[in-house]
């Protein structure tokens, strides 16, 4: 027997109001949203305790349609928002959602030292290989030969291989899945939810407006399909081979898992250590009740 | 909050310089969360404040850059605590952009900027007042700000406070505008005891959850505050926003969201302007400066006033917003505002377009690296005096 729905299973945890949201007709955003709300529930994390980041793009606006305390920060810097956010109240779950121009480009900076301090935090990093929202310019995630607006001839720059660039920066948890793989990329950004430390997870997501078009790599479901053929699970492998060609295979998996002082636990055993009876830990926020 | 031990507020009598008299005032002030990059000539804030939190309670991280540290703050605050930021010239530009964000989410905040002579590197080491209009307008897009200068150690340790308090009570970073004299100049500060020093406290929201709008404001023009992990399910974003936070992008939106911005600083402008003033009754010639030029300044306004002359000093504590009305007022009646500046006109050019030829106006610039020879001052103050 059918049963029918008024609300979708996930409205508690979306501003309806806010929807129809701006991303294009099978753009993997959605899915990548819907994969984190149902991982985030699943969790039984506090909604009230979860707080998204996020940048500037079309991921950047992720922020704007969850129903948790949400901040759409500036090009680059969600990472170092989220850090003052974590560090001014270590109880709150803090997850970043943006996109690959945002993170690793103009915030490149901010993700190798997120990642070496180990800082306790999510990265949902959507890769969907270029700058969408401004009409599709070419990235640092660009593989080479793909054409963009200002790769009009195709990209000849070497581009980064994610999970190896946050691995070797000191990421105790990292994954990379496609939006084909929902139920894998659900349990991995869940599995990253409740990770100690700096947890990241690479979502490969079709972008068939702008990317896809210029490549001509046909419709949405095209480049899923794409995903189904070339896309291998290799869980635990050495993240120098998972570089990504146009067109080539794509390994997939969880890569790392590993646990190491998160940088809370680093500056709190440290300085009670060191500084001994004088130390006096950070006492969280102000009190917001009183008069 | 925990205020920690009995060291938290070192009440007595110090000879510090300006910038660890920031950091106190800082930690008086309740700041518990502090990120920056080292940089000359405001670098010794940062190492005060990475020895003291430790031992009261604070957050301390140096971060890999100024945008990140700005950044940082922003969402500290947000978090729900205090926090502030400190760089000079080079680190205070790549600051702007985040200094934009923290307008436009109106989160309480404070940046200081230990001034050194620019423009690019320039000189490190070297005083400097170049950064008057950065301050004023260096983000992009429209807005009012905030900004104070202090003339003295001790002022470094009274204005941060004040500050912190202007901060949270117009929602606005609060830009503290010192220079490396100040800050490298050792004098007596005086720390008043805790009951003493008044703190103005966040404006929480604490009426019921499903009637809250973050950006709905009080008469004052200043909506109230909630911090994130309380249940609210806030939007901020840095884009065009009505009440609830949401993206509104038309010209209907922006008009409303930005006038407000603009409006609640300059609404309240004989609020946050403080000015000091000596012998200006009766003078002919009113000198005004603000940081270490108003120091100098005052050697040769003595020099004048042993020759007679009828000068006195218009001191800004508040650069930014100027004080329109007073200076209106003075210049109704004297006969020239002499300005002396470690720029070569940036603050002097707000005192032009308020005094609108109602008096005579001089500048007295100078490049930066050292101050004034006061000399120069009491020439051009000279100059006016029959």
């Amino acid at each position: 027997m059918i049963e029918r729905l008024d609300r979708h299973p996930l409205d508690d945890l979306l501003r309806v109001d806010r929807i129809p949201h701006i991303w294009c007709p099978t753009c993997g955003l959605g899915i990548v949203l819907n994969a984190f709300l149902t991982a985030l529930r699943e969790t039984g994390i506090p909604q009230e305790d979860t707080v998204v980041v996020s940048g500037i793009g079309c991921t950047g606006r992720a922020a704007g349609y969850v129903n948790l305390d949400s901040f759409h920060t500036t090009h680059g810097r969600a990472l170092p928002f989220a850090t003052g956010l974590k560090l001014g109240n270590p109880k709150l779950k803090v997850v970043v959602i943006s996109g690959d121009g945002d993170l690793v480009a103009i915030g490149g900076n901010h993700l190798i030292h997120s990642a070496r301090r180990n800082m306790d935090m999510t990265v949902i990093c959507v890769n969907n290989f270029n700058y969408a929202m401004t009409g599709g310019q070419f990235g640092p995630t660009t593989p080479k030969q793909a054409k963009l607006t200002t790769a009009p001839y195709g990209s000849y720059e070497h581009p980064f291989n994610l999970p190896f660039l946050v691995e070797s920066c000191g990421a105790t948890y990292v994954a990379r899945w496609t939006v084909l793989h929902i139920r894998q990329m659900t349990n991995s950004i869940k599995e990253a939810l409740l990770h100690p430390g700096f947890s990241f997870a690479e979502i490969i997501s079709p972008c068939p407006t702008v990317y896809g078009r210029r490549n001509q790599l046909g419709s949405g479901l095209d480049i899923v399909r794409y995903y189904q053929e070339k896309s291998v699970v290799k869980n635990d492998v050495d993240t120098r081979e998972c570089e990504i060609e146009l067109g080539g295979e794509i390994i997939v998996g969880r890569f790392v898992q590993r646990r190491k002082p998160t940088y809370l636990e680093m500056m709190n055993e440290y300085l009670g250590q060191i500084v001994g009876e004088d130390f006096v830990p950070y006492q969280g926020p102000m009190d917001d009740t009183g008069d | 909050m925990g205020m920690g031990n009995d060291r938290t507020v070192l009440t007595g009598i110090h000879f510090w310089d300006g910038d660890y008299a920031c950091a106190e005032g800082a930690i008086a002030a309740g700041c518990r969360f502090f990120a920056g990059y080292p940089i000359t000539p405001s670098t010794e804030i940062a190492e005060r404040i990475a020895q003291r939190f430790p031992l009261l309670g604070g957050t301390f991280i140096q971060m890999e850059d100024e945008l990140a540290s700005m950044a940082a703050i922003l969402g500290a605050v947000w978090a729900g605590t205090k926090a502030m930021t400190v760089t000079s010239g080079p680190g205070f530009s790549l600051m702007q952009e985040n200094i934009g964000l923290g307008v436009m989410t109106e989160t309480p905040c404070v940046v200081v900027d230990v001034q050194r002579g620019g423009p690019s590197t320039g000189l490190p080491t070297l005083t400097g007042q170049q950064d008057m209009m950065q301050a004023r307008w260096g983000s992009h897009g429209d807005y009012e700000i905030i900004a104070l200068s202090p003339s003295s150690p001790q002022e470094c340790f009274d204005l941060t406070i004040t500050c912190f308090n202007l901060a949270e009570q117009y929602r606005v970073p609060v830009l503290f505008m010192m220079d490396e004299c100040v800050g490298h100049m050792t004098e007596k500060v005086v720390v008043p005891p805790v009951e003493q020093i008044k703190l103005y406290p966040r404006r929480w929201y604490r009426g019921p959850k499903e009637k809250y709008r973050p950006f709905q404001a009080e008469a004052d023009g200043v909506p109230l505050m909630v911090r994130a992990g309380r249940d609210y399910r806030v939007h901020i974003t840095g884009l065009t926003h009505d009440e609830r936070g949401y993206p509104v992008i038309n010209a209907e939106c922006q008009n409303w969201c930005v006038s407000r911005l603009v409006n609640k600083i300059r609404d309240n402008a004989d609020k946050i302007v403080m000015i000091e003033e000596f012998h200006t009754e009766n003078a002919d010639v009113v000198v005004i400066a603000y940081g270490i030029s108003a120091r100098v300044a005052f050697r040769a306004i003595d020099d004048a006033r042993a020759r007679g002359a009828k000068v006195g000093m218009l001191r800004l504590i508040t650069v930014w917003p100027f004080p329109e009305r007073r200076v209106a007022e003075l210049a109704q009646r004297v006969k020239a505002f002499v300005m002396p500046e470690i720029n070569m006109g940036q603050v002097y050019l707000e005192l032009e377009r308020v005094v609108a030829g109602r008096c005579q106006t001089r500048h007295v610039p100078h490049c930066g690296g050292w101050v004034h020879n006061p000399q120069d001052i009491f020439d051009a103050i000279m100059e006016y005096v029959r």
